[in-house]
């Protein structure tokens, strides 16, 4: 099958690759014969932020084209679709009919095949665990030819290192998740003010009944504001009201803004206006889920706003095993000395369902995420920093938002990696995995 | 799914049921409910579109394995989508070759492949669905064909050979039809983003494939006789048909 040569780029459009492109349409596309020569990765929208979706030297297999639904239960909420689905196309379909999904990340474009490589999570991790945890089954094709059922039982251990698995383990043809039932589009939400890290874990226990829950916080105020941020909650609400599908996005990030747009003035601008905008210290509210969910995905290519270069992702999590949250203090207090920090930063409490991904990212403690627009040398030591900071205090961070780790940091993260080298496809590969596990 | 649809529902074949632009249609139509004939060469491919069909409408999709480009098999097939549905309202033909121009240049078997499969097995289903549509008095057939059969141009003179044949046997089914109550449309397309454009590098020009369904529904529900397809095409073939000969013969079109 013929491939054309593309610029493939990542959410975060860093680091730039061009490479062959091979889009997949059936399962049948993918078998040696059909293949072309070289590494392979499978790949999905293309949503995360770093490397993990990038290969240099070969070729990758868009199976966006693989978008078929194959069987749905009105009764239970069972969901069989292709793995090139993307979450948007779920809720589309499964919002009118009452159900809604049962993990969803902050952004609904992305498939279901690379919400299980990712092994994704959203605001109700505290108590439902991650996309790995909600999956029932998926088939895993192999480029030998072989085609694994793989379920908590079956082929458990391809199970488990599927999800999260980057990609690496095969192409994830189906899967199959269970919905969970809504009567109304809308989720009850309360926003409640908070300074400082102690006061947001405690909001998160006094919430950990609650669906969901995310905090915004600021990394530019210092002083009496440090750490200051808005938690947010969120139930479904249960009074049955029309179901009715999303509109469609109107609003495309128009430009590439250029560098100087994005700087500590304009960001500690945006900042203290949105912390400010609620005036009371907590307002209920009825909001449509896709404002709650995805208010980014109101704006097609938002990542234009940091211009050109790109941006880079940030997103640790440091376990509650380190004392008093040294490690996300000195993570914030680096970050707000650097001022390099943009609006879109939020923190939350992971709860301890464990994921049955062997690579998986979430673990129980407090985890943060950030972006940065990339400043030539000022942006990578930042990071650099922060990977440190996290190594230190015994935290981890998220490959599909990673663009910066070392091997020995990745390593260090994942100690468990050697172990999951064996189920790698050998005809697979990625620019993150070739990274993070170059001899150093 | 064995029982026939009930009146009121609109029944649809489609004839190249795993093409892109046809997918794209079937999803469109899923979404009100139709039920659907599909009919493509490999199996696993049509029977996962029918699967897709049913979860999305909630009503029957019959799965159908036949090459079409061998003419021996439609009768039967024809009678077994009419069995199965209880009728056709709309016949979407979405099949075709692009075939490759440097090898039909080369050879004659080349050449008569493409033609045989865009247009001879074409007036063969399109005969038998004429009669049918005729005898009921109603029934529209939509046939994907493309603006390639609008001028033969150096690049792929064959494929668009195969395609003006079939512009010009459409215009004469429709002038007999349409006194008969059958709506005949033409579709012609420019450059679709899909698996038979996959190895050309793609311009501003290329068209999404649902972009183009949207477009048949509506020209079906206008009861077009001709639509390009984006409609930026239309003035587009207008100059290139009329550029003269001395001149086009010199391009590299």
């Amino acid at each position: 099958m013929p491939t054309a040569r593309l610029r493939f780029e990542s959410w975060g459009r860093y680091p730039p690759i061009e490479t062959e492109v091979l889009p997949l349409h059936w399962m049948s596309d993918f078998q040696a014969a059909r293949l072309p020569q070289g590494d392979l990765l499978p790949v999905g929208m293309g949503r995360s932020y770093g490397d993990v979706c990038l290969l240099d030297h070969g070729t990758l297999l868009t199976a966006r084209g693989l978008d078929r639904l194959i069987e749905f239960d009105a009764e239970t909420g069972l969901l069989r679709c292709e793995a090139g689905v993307t979450l948007a196309e779920i809720l589309d379909f499964a919002v009118p009919r009452g159900f809604f999904l049962p993990i969803t990340p902050g952004t609904k474009y992305v498939t279901v095949g690379g919400a299980i490589a990712n092994d994704i999570h959203g605001k109700n991790h505290h108590g439902s665990g991650t996309f790995g945890n909600r999956l029932l089954r998926f088939e895993l094709m192999r480029t030998d030819g072989a085609r694994l059922l793989c379920s908590p039982t079956e082929n458990a251990a391809w199970f488990a290192a599927t999800i999260g698995g980057l990609g690496l383990t095969g192409l994830i043809a189906w899967a199959e998740i269970r919905l969970r039932p809504i009567v109304s589009r809308r989720i009850r939400s309360v926003c409640e003010k908070f300074v400082g890290i102690d006061e947001f874990v405690e909001l998160s226990r006094a919430a950990a009944h609650v669906n969901y829950s995310v905090a915004w916080i600021d990394c530019v105020a210092r002083g009496r504001n440090f750490a200051r941020g808005i938690f947010m909650l969120g139930q479904h609400h249960d009074q049955p009201e029309p179901l009715t599908t999303s509109a469609k996005p109107w609003l495309t990030f128009p430009i590439n803004l250029p560098e100087f747009a994005l700087n500590r003035t304009s960001v500690g601008l945006f900042n203290t206006l949105y912390y400010n905008r609620q005036f009371a210290k907590r307002a209920e509210t009825l909001v449509d889920y896709e404002p709650f969910f995805y208010p980014l995905d109101r704006v097609l290519d938002w990542n234009r706003m940091y211009g050109k270069a790109g941006l880079l992702q940030f997103q640790c999590v440091i376990p509650w095993e380190d004392q008093k949250q040294a490690g996300i203090t000195r993570i914030l207090e680096e970050i707000t000395r650097s001022g390099l920090a943009s609006f879109l930063a939020v923190i939350k409490v992971f709860g301890d369902v464990r994921s049955p991904g062997m690579m998986s990212f979430p673990r129980p403690g407090i985890t943060l995420a950030l972006d940065f627009p990339i400043r030539a040398q000022v942006s990578f030591a930042l990071l650099d920093r922060l990977a440190e900071i996290t190594v230190e205090h015994g935290g981890k961070m998220y490959p599909a938002k990673d663009a910066r780790m070392t091997p020995r940091q990745f390593q260090a993260f994942y100690p468990q990696w050697e172990q999951f080298q064996q189920y790698i496809d050998p005809r697979i590969n990625s620019a993150f995995w070739k990274r993070v596990t170059a001899h150093v | 799914m064995s029982e026939p649809a009930s009146k009121g529902v609109l029944k649809v074949l489609i004839l190249g049921a795993t093409s892109a632009i046809a997918m794209a249609v079937e999803r469109r139509l899923a979404a009100e409910g139709a039920v659907f004939y599909l009919v493509g060469r490999d199996p696993e491919r049509v029977r996962s579109v029918a699967a897709d069909l049913r979860v999305r409408s909630g009503a029957a999709a019959y799965a159908d394995a036949l090459d079409l480009a061998d003419t021996s098999g439609h009768e039967a097939m024809l009678r077994r989508a009419v069995a199965a549905m209880g009728g056709i309202d709309l016949a979407l033909v979405a099949y075709g070759v692009l075939g490759d121009q440097a090898r039909a240049e080369a050879s004659y078997p080349a050449a008569a492949r493409i033609l045989e499969t865009n247009f001879n097995s074409v007036v063969s289903l399109l005969t038998w669905l004429g009669n049918y549509f005729e005898a009921q008095g109603k029934g529209v057939l939509a046939v994907i064909s493309s603006v390639a059969g609008d001028r033969g141009r150096k690049s792929n003179y064959v494929y668009g050979a195969s395609k003006a044949a079939l512009n010009t046997f459409l215009d004469g089914m429709r002038a007999r039809l349409d006194r008969k109550g059958v709506h005949v449309l033409t579709i012609r397309p420019g450059f679709v983003d899909s698996p038979m454009t996959a190895h050309l590098p793609k311009n501003k020009l290329f068209a999404q494939p649902d972009a183009i369904a949207a477009g048949i529904l509506k020209a079906i529900r206008k009861r077009k006789d001709i639509v390009y397809l984006p409609p930026i095409w239309g003035p587009i073939m207008f100059i290139v048909r009329n550029i003269p000969e001395f001149i086009f013969k010199k391009t590299n079109l």
